[in-house]
């Protein structure tokens, strides 16, 4: 299986390649991709740099334009496919169907792949994808289990990839709009999820606060580590409990999966976190390489390593295993 | 104005009543003058399936019969292979028109008149003018699109007929998880419709005491309900040819009266605003997408007025 390691900035693009990636996912400094954070992602000269090194080592270079065009405002979309293709990417990552129609007409030599955001769940979802766009590959949505990806890798017309380690959307991607329902900033249109442009930390008695566009988010007694107010990962009040209602702040670890995932016929397994620094990204890409690389016996010390690095220390298989549901 | 009236449509419901209260509940919309098309079916979790499917030819005929366009929704999120397969056959067998909203039954309509859902991404013209030219006579678009995107959108594609989401809690996310569910300490595969005990969903407050969220099933919907009245010569005017109105456990048919005397200039957006408090009380308003702002804020009519 490959592994698609993500970069945020030209030096973890390199980290990736030197730590054993097979391609690196990135994108462009702006709102045509889902990571659109201040001081994140690449300018076009940076891209044509990174591929440049990347090809000098065997490595791709996947360029991620995964949010939706804005009405109105295409162009900007269409331009950076533009510039995408110019600069040699070897595949784009979409999700917006008419971007998609855009590239096999203006561009149908560049190798188009689905994004999760796209949120195409099973076979005939998959293979109109297939048929319409010529998608050779999808990024499988984190709502299937591992038995699920068996059954259906056999009945679609592409490669599939699907998310192994990093953070975790509890949420379908692509048809969430919980962060601009508190703060007006969606995945979807600005690329972004619970921004820190709208998160507060206030202190009140001995605990802390952490709210989000004015809604809190989680309360931490003393001594608790306060936590980011990511929307879904939050503590809420419901009927007489108080808890984390959709999920406990966590992030994705299916390493365990590792040769079921390969029996499922998963082509590629992708590493989530452009927002990650040089050094994580390091850390991450070379542990899974060797773990990929290793056998089942070897395993588990490789990984455990590994689970040091996970948000909150605590990871979970998520929608990989029927139990999470 | 361009003389077309914008016309009321019925969205699914989209919580798990009992299926005879669903029945009787459509029964009473059949008799409503005021609603022109209701799109039936269950959208939200395939479990539930079983409350309804007794009903709906029946329902369907009803409404029929009383000259409401009738649809019928697929699911938002098919997974299962039983899912994929009622997917089909819903697409391949249905007597009225289907609305899709997922990509699975969007392909699978493809080159035959279909209706779109709000749980397809349609972000701009060009998404639409391409699904027109897939087949999709109307669209609805999802809620979080600002007015600026609508106007946009609607323009792009003249000949197809646009739906906008104008009353309801609004659905935010969905999940392959069932919080519903967990909160009573079960999972989806054992989840004891417990979805069932709350006909207007469950409610996430914050931790401060906020209201914020509400559960349905492995569906996220937001506390307020969304209200585009003030709005609703903005959307005429955009050439938005009907507005969905998403069921709440309130009597929808004196919503339906509310938004049709406010559309034809009987009473204004402001007593349209104070009757629909009276007939869904308790639950605070939105239209802060319409705006393109925050979800969950409110702009008031008077607000509106005021030049930017």
């Amino acid at each position: 299986m490959e592994l698609i390691c993500p970069a945020g900035t030209p030096a973890a693009y390199r980290e990736a390649v030197d730590a054993g990636a097979d391609a690196v996912y990135c994108g462009f400094r702006d709102e045509t991709n889902a990571r659109n954070f201040p001081g994140l992602n690449f300018t076009r000269d940076e891209l044509a740099a990174s591929i440049a090194y990347g090809k000098a080592k065997g490595v791709q270079t996947y360029v991620a334009l995964n949010t939706f065009m804005r009405a109105g405002s295409q162009k900007l979309w269409y331009k950076a496919a533009d510039d995408a293709v110019l600069l040699g990417a070897d595949a784009l990552i979409v999700a917006d169907l008419a971007l998609m129609a855009y590239i096999v007409e203006t561009h149908p030599q560049q190798r188009l792949h689905v994004s999760v955001q796209a949120s195409a769940s099973n076979a005939d979802a998959i293979n109109f994808l297939v048929q319409t766009f010529g998608a050779k590959r999808l990024v499988l949505p984190r709502v299937l289990t591992v038995a699920d990806i068996a059954a259906l890798a056999p009945k679609v017309r592409c490669e599939l990839e699907v998310f192994a380690f990093g953070g975790l959307c509890v949420m379908a991607e692509g048809r969430c709009s919980l962060s601009s329902y508190a703060t007006g900033l969606s995945p979807n249109m600005q690329g972004v999820c619970s921004p820190a442009s709208h998160v507060r930390y206030r202190e009140d008695g001995d605990e802390m606060v952490s709210e989000l566009g004015g809604y809190t988010i989680n309360r931490f007694g003393a001594g608790e580590p306060a936590g980011y107010p990511t929307l879904c990962k939050g503590r809420f009040h419901i009927a007489d409990d108080e808890g984390y209602a959709f999920e406990d702040p966590v992030s994705l670890d299916v390493m365990e999966h590792l040769d079921a995932l390969r029996d499922a016929g998963v082509t590629a397994l992708k590493i989530e976190g452009r927002q990650r620094g040089k050094a994580y990204v390091a850390e991450v890409v070379s542990r899974l390489r060797q773990a990929l690389d290793a056998t089942p016996e070897q395993r588990p010390a490789l990984l455990a390593h590994l689970r040091r690095l996970s948000e909150g220390q605590r990871t979970t298989a998520g929608a990989y295993e029927k139990k999470w549901r | 104005m361009d003389g077309r009236t914008l016309r009321i449509t019925l969205g699914p419901v989209p919580y798990l009543w009992d299926g005879e209260a669903w029945r009787d509940f459509y029964f009473r919309i059949a008799d409503c003058a005021w609603i022109d098309a209701v799109t039936l079916g269950e959208v939200v979790c395939s479990k539930r399936l079983h409350f309804t499917q007794p009903f709906i030819d029946a329902v369907a005929g009803r409404l029929a019969n009383a000259g409401k366009e009738v649809s019928l929704a697929s699911m938002a999120m098919v997974t299962l292979e039983r899912e994929a397969m009622l997917t089909r056959r819903l697409v391949e067998a249905s007597p009225w028109p289907v609305e899709a909203n997922d990509l699975s039954a969007l392909g699978l309509l493809s080159g035959r008149p279909h209706l779109v859902g709000p749980f397809v991404n349609v972000y701009n013209g060009a998404t639409a003018r391409m699904l027109a030219s897939r087949g999709a006579t109307r669209i609805c678009l999802g809620p979080e699109l600002p007015l600026a995107s609508v106007v946009e959108i609607v323009g792009a594609a003249p000949q197809t007929d646009f739906e906008v989401f104008a009353f309801g809690r609004l659905p935010l996310a969905i999940s392959a998880r069932c919080a519903h569910a967990r909160t009573k300490g079960n999972s989806k595969d054992n989840c004891q419709f417990v979805c069932q005990d709350d006909p207007d969903g469950l409610a996430v407050d914050t931790l401060d005491g906020q209201s914020f969220l509400t559960l349905n099933g492995v569906q996220t919907m937001s506390h307020t309900c969304q209200v585009l009245l003030a709005e609703l010569p903005a959307l005429q005017q955009a050439g938005v040819s009907h507005i969905r109105l998403s069921p709440q456990h309130c009597d929808m048919a004196d919503v339906a009266e509310v938004f049709a005397a406010v559309r034809d200039g009987q009473i204004d957006p402001g007593e349209g605003e104070a009757r629909l408090h009276a007939i869904y009380p308790g639950v605070p308003f939105s239209n802060g997408f319409h705006h393109g702002t925050v979800g969950a804020s409110w702009i008031s009519a008077a607000a509106q007025e005021v030049p930017a």
